[in-house]
């Protein structure tokens, strides 16, 4: 009746019970809060029906702060494992639960933290960069969230019933099958991370066709902000990568479920296919976390600098070039696997090319601020640690790039050293400088900007103590994902002073979420000055800062008021250039020509998240094999999709006199 | 942004009578002098694994053109320019894949010494 | 102190303001986001016939695809498959003609020829499994269903579309939804023959040499 499901799936050690109860009643207590503040039809109509990207990407954000928490517990957890366990005594953690935690930790930050942060930021921006109203397909825009969502609540409930996969956050065969892991673990990873793939995939689709179809008038491609090619070259990554990941997760899937031998040890199966697969897609995957963040930096360093970017086609051509060479490298995660030498070197080669492109855009940025105007910003703060940080970590990725040197350091600390550098402070580093950046667009107040400081020095501190010790760990021959080593290694210390890092580490993300709060509470302190636009009987102030613009913003995001009004920009703005509020507020350009039109917007669909919901079941129900409720869920996706593709896409209009209304109302002083 | 309207739909959808059916009488005839040169080893083995895979290339080309119409949208032919793309990827995947598998393989014990060791057991 | 607008772009005289890409409807928008899905199963079935041409000697001691496969199955089908591609342009062209009729009736020709070779193909399925070579007796056996029955898979949920479609056009005749769709409809089913061509190549035809 329950498939494999048994009231045992439910009972967990008292350190997970604990998290379990913990995360249920601060669940239930936010449900009550809302159902107490009759709060439900704003949240209904406002929220989860919404087709508007603005709110899908509030909403990505909300959802990976949940599972930042997660992660970050699973990484205190292992730290302290690590710090602890060493001779005689065995830590806190069973040897299986540390495998559970480990795989989690990873699997959790890579899917849930930080492509939901990648895709929480290109929601809220893309858009507004391009002067374009919506994403290209904002029904499957909200799609994608449900199902990332989905995803993310099967990562929850595998905390809570069951047990998660031991075999690491890419379930390497053949561990990773039937005969080595019968357990739902492995089940359970399979459909988080299969249903949120598909939500990414659909979303490459639409963002990709957004980017090339609807900028606005005059913004040709070498006219576009770098943020937007990053998320373009993005894009495509998705669009080539992800299918080899839900074609290998689909061999894997019937190798489990209906005994087939693609990756087993026996039957004529090849493992080494699946790991062959599974990078193919990994190192795209990597880069297409990293590109957006690097056009973040591209956004933040020439406002904060007053100088515009330097080398605007070569940023571009890095790009491109990036994108192509992220698919000739992927051998490098298995240099150890027994390739000949020719097959090691052609990679190895690759692999060392690709950090040539990087380095230009480095070289880049730094040129921006060099005679320039810098303002030490905290978004400014986060790129200086990631030049600094970032460059180091990649070169030790250079060095991981000789295949001679990786034979010593493959799956050593010395290998999580480096791609910990990568991610932290290239990737998080990024989004956290977006964040900060962006935060008065879409609130109309501050971020407190001494707490962002205090948060930076606990993370870029943090970062360094967490990680500095695991580079000499990896020389010392300390391998991954251990829960025990002797006393004569040595390592103890060099563990305890990672310990310490991750808990400061901890500490900038505590200051981080109190400072979200704290900000929220102060906001009328924190004001923008700036936040709505003054339209004077003529057009439009020329003065700079007459809209939601605190920073000197050079792109059109700035270009509206904060927070935005659902259609983005009254006019549809017309460019010429790129940096085009820049030319604005010098006077060389009329954003704004014409005058008001009809708008029409989508309107609201509770089907995306129904959709999001039966993902949700099908996904629990293969994990545990029960039947009926697999097939009963499947059905209900199959009839939702036909019913939203058979009815007429409707629209609602906001007529030019309700937009000219609205518009008013900004300038005198009222939110819209 | 304007919408287009039925007629102006149409006339962006490129099929016609005349290359649905050239596509058809020639892919009819690729496709059965592939299977007849297979079922009749009309050929040594290396030449007819090369013959049928270029007949496949040829008519993979034609069915792009002639049914999905590749390279006829308007400008800026960004379709065209995806699939190029894909195509590039996929090739990629495939002959890196193939060239890493055959490698390790290979370098994997000899079939005869397996079986050899197996039967020791 | 720098007067940082003078570091600036010059502005460009001959920028020509119109809309980057004209092509800014729902319809263009749409047929290159379906486009690039196809892409992305191209890249799917692409991932499926490396890992098929990886593992088709695993046979385990099993049937080998020279023992196993039968060609004049294959050709059936492959015809089949062919003509419903025919059959599928000519509803496109009844639809621009605006001659409900006719759509209907090729969508049918189409959907019965489409049925046709998802029964052709499941005969021959368990034919093999009756025969005791099942998706759980080898490498290269497993391959080879996934392969071709992701294949039929694709095909079976073309003839659900199909379906759905025969209701749409029947209801509503042919209006910028429906032909919108039929054009997308098009697209996936060409495409399904597209990857059939190179099934019956490297599985079928090269399996046999």
């Amino acid at each position: 009746m329950f498939g494999n499901l048994t009231l045992e799936s439910f009972q967990h050690d008292m350190m997970q019970d604990m998290a379990v109860y913990g995360g249920l009643s601060t669940g239930l207590l936010v449900l009550l809060l809302i159902t107490y503040f009759k709060k439900w039809p704003y949240l209904w109509k406002e929220w989860i029906t919404t087709v508007d990207h603005k709110k899908i990407g509030v909403m990505y954000i909300a959802v990976v702060l949940i599972m930042f928490l997660k992660g970050v517990a699973d990484a205190l957890m292992m730290r302290m494992q690590q710090a602890v366990s060493v001779g005689d005594s065995q830590g806190m953690l069973s040897a299986t639960h540390f495998q559970e935690v480990f795989s989690a930790h990873g699997t959790t930050m890579i899917f849930f933290v930080a492509m939901g942060f990648m895709f929480g930021i290109m929601n809220l921006i893309i858009p507004l960069q391009i002067g374009a109203r919506d994403v290209a397909f904002p029904f499957l825009n909200a799609l994608s969230f449900w199902l990332f969502t989905a995803g993310a609540m099967l990562t929850l409930l595998s905390l809570a019933i069951g047990h998660f996969s031991v075999s690491g956050w890419l379930a390497y065969a053949p561990l990773s099958g039937l005969e080595y892991s019968p357990n739902e673990g492995v089940d359970y990873w399979i459909w988080m991370v299969q249903i949120s793939g598909v939500g990414t995939t659909l979303s490459g689709v639409n963002f990709l066709v957004t980017i090339l179809k609807m900028r606005c008038p005059g913004m040709t491609l070498m006219k576009m902000p770098i943020f937007v090619w990053s998320a373009l070259c993005s894009m495509v990554l998705v669009i080539m990568a992800f299918p080899i990941l839900t074609a290998t997760l689909l061999m894997l899937t019937v190798d489990r479920y209906l005994g087939m031998h693609f990756f087993t040890a026996g039957g004529g199966g090849n493992p080494m296919m699946y790991v062959n697969l599974i990078w193919a897609w990994g190192h795209p995957e990597v880069y297409i976390l990293i590109m957006p963040a690097f056009g973040i930096f591209s956004e933040v360093v020439p406002t904060f600098s007053e100088k515009r970017l330097f080398g605007y086609v070569s940023m571009v051509w890095a790009l491109i070039v990036i994108t192509i060479l992220s698919f000739i490298v992927w051998l490098h995660h298995f240099f150890t696997m027994g390739a000949s030498a020719n097959v090691n070197a052609f990679f190895g080669v690759m692999t060392i090319l690709i950090a040539v492109p990087t380095g230009v855009k480095i070289f880049n940025w730094l040129f921006t601020k060099f005679r320039g105007r810098v303002h030490f910003t905290s978004p400014m703060l986060w790129f200086f640690s990631f030049v600094l940080n970032f460059t180091i970590g990649g070169m030790t990725g250079v060095l991981l790039s000789a295949p001679p040197v990786d034979y010593q350091v493959h799956n050593s600390l010395f290998l999580i050293a480096h791609f910990h550098g990568m991610v932290i402070t290239g990737v998080l580093f990024g989004f956290f400088a977006g964040f900060t950046y962006w935060f008065p667009k879409f609130t109309g107040f501050f971020l407190d900007e001494k707490l962002n400081r205090h948060a930076f020095w606990c993370w870029t501190i943090g970062y360094l103590l967490a990680f500095m010790p695991l580079y000499m760990l990896g020389f010392m021959g300390a391998t991954r994902r251990l829960d025990h080593y002797e006393a004569s290694t040595g390592w103890h210390p060099l563990f305890v002073m990672a310990a310490i890092g991750a808990f400061i580490i901890v500490a900038g993300a505590t200051i981080q979420f109190i400072g979200l709060f704290w900000s929220i509470y102060n906001r009328k302190k924190n004001m923008d000055p700036t936040k709505s636009l003054f339209s004077n009987s003529s057009g439009l102030n020329l003065k700079t800062g007459s809209m939601g613009d605190p920073w000197n913003g050079r792109s059109l995001e700035w270009a509206t008021h904060s927070p935005p009004p659902i259609y983005n920009f009254a006019i549809i703005p017309t460019v010429d250039q790129t940096d085009p509020l820049w030319a604005y507020k010098r006077g060389q350009l009329k954003l704004f020509q014409g005058g008001y039109e009809d708008i029409h917007l989508p309107i609201n669909t509770p089907v995306a998240m129904y959709i999001g919901l039966a993902s949700l079941v099908f996904g629990f129900a293969m994990t545990w094999q029960i039947h009926w409720l697999a097939i009963i869920s499947f059905i209900a996706i199959l009839f939702l999709t036909i019913y939203r593709l058979s009815c007429k896409n409707e629209h609602e209009t906001i007529s030019a006199a309700e937009v000219a209304k609205i518009e008013k109302s900004y300038s005198q002083g009222n939110a819209a | 942004m304007s919408e287009l309207s039925l007629k102006q739909m149409k006339k962006e959808w490129h099929g016609n009578l005349h290359s649905y059916l050239i596509g058809f009488i020639i892919s009819l005839i690729l496709t059965t002098s592939a299977f007849a040169l297979v079922i009749t080893k009309a050929l040594p083995d290396q030449t007819l694994i090369g013959i049928i895979v270029f007949l496949a290339l040829v008519q993979a080309i034609l069915q792009l053109f002639f049914f999905l119409h590749v390279g006829q949208e308007a400008d800026p032919k960004w379709e065209t320019l995806i699939f190029c793309l894909m195509i590039v990827i996929l090739l990629i995947i495939a002959i890196g894949s193939l060239w890493i598998m055959y490698d390790l393989n290979e370098r994997m014990m000899d079939k005869n010494m397996t079986e050899m060791m197996m039967e020791h057991d | 102190m720098t007067d940082p607008f003078l570091v600036h772009h010059t502005a460009d005289p001959t920028a020509d303001t119109s809309l980057p890409d004209p092509h800014q409807d729902t319809f263009s928008k749409t047929v290159l986001g379906f486009w690039c899905y196809l892409m992305t199963d191209c890249l799917l079935f692409a991932t499926l016939f490396i890992t098929y041409a990886v593992l088709h000697n695993n046979t385990f001691g099993g049937p080998s695809s020279k023992e196993l496969f039968d060609l004049s199955t294959a050709f059936l089908e492959t015809m089949i498959l062919l003509a419903s591609s025919v059959t599928c342009g000519f509803a496109l062209i009844a639809a621009v003609k605006g001659n409900n009729r006719n759509i209907l009736f090729w969508l049918a020709i189409t959907f019965l020829l489409g049925l046709s070779f998802i029964i052709l193909e499941i005969d021959e399925f368990r034919h093999f499994v009756s025969e005791g070579h099942s998706w759980t007796t080898s490498a290269f056996l497993s391959a080879f269903f996934t392969l071709v029955g992701t294949h039929g898979l694709h095909v079976t949920f073309g003839l659900l579309w199909m379906g759905v479609m025969f209701a749409q056009v029947y209801w509503q005749g042919v209006t910028i939804d429906t032909f919108r769709r039929l054009v997308l409809f098009s697209l996936f089913w060409h495409f399904l023959d597209l990857i059939w061509i190179f099934i019956f190549t490297f599985v079928y035809l090269l399996g046999v040499i």
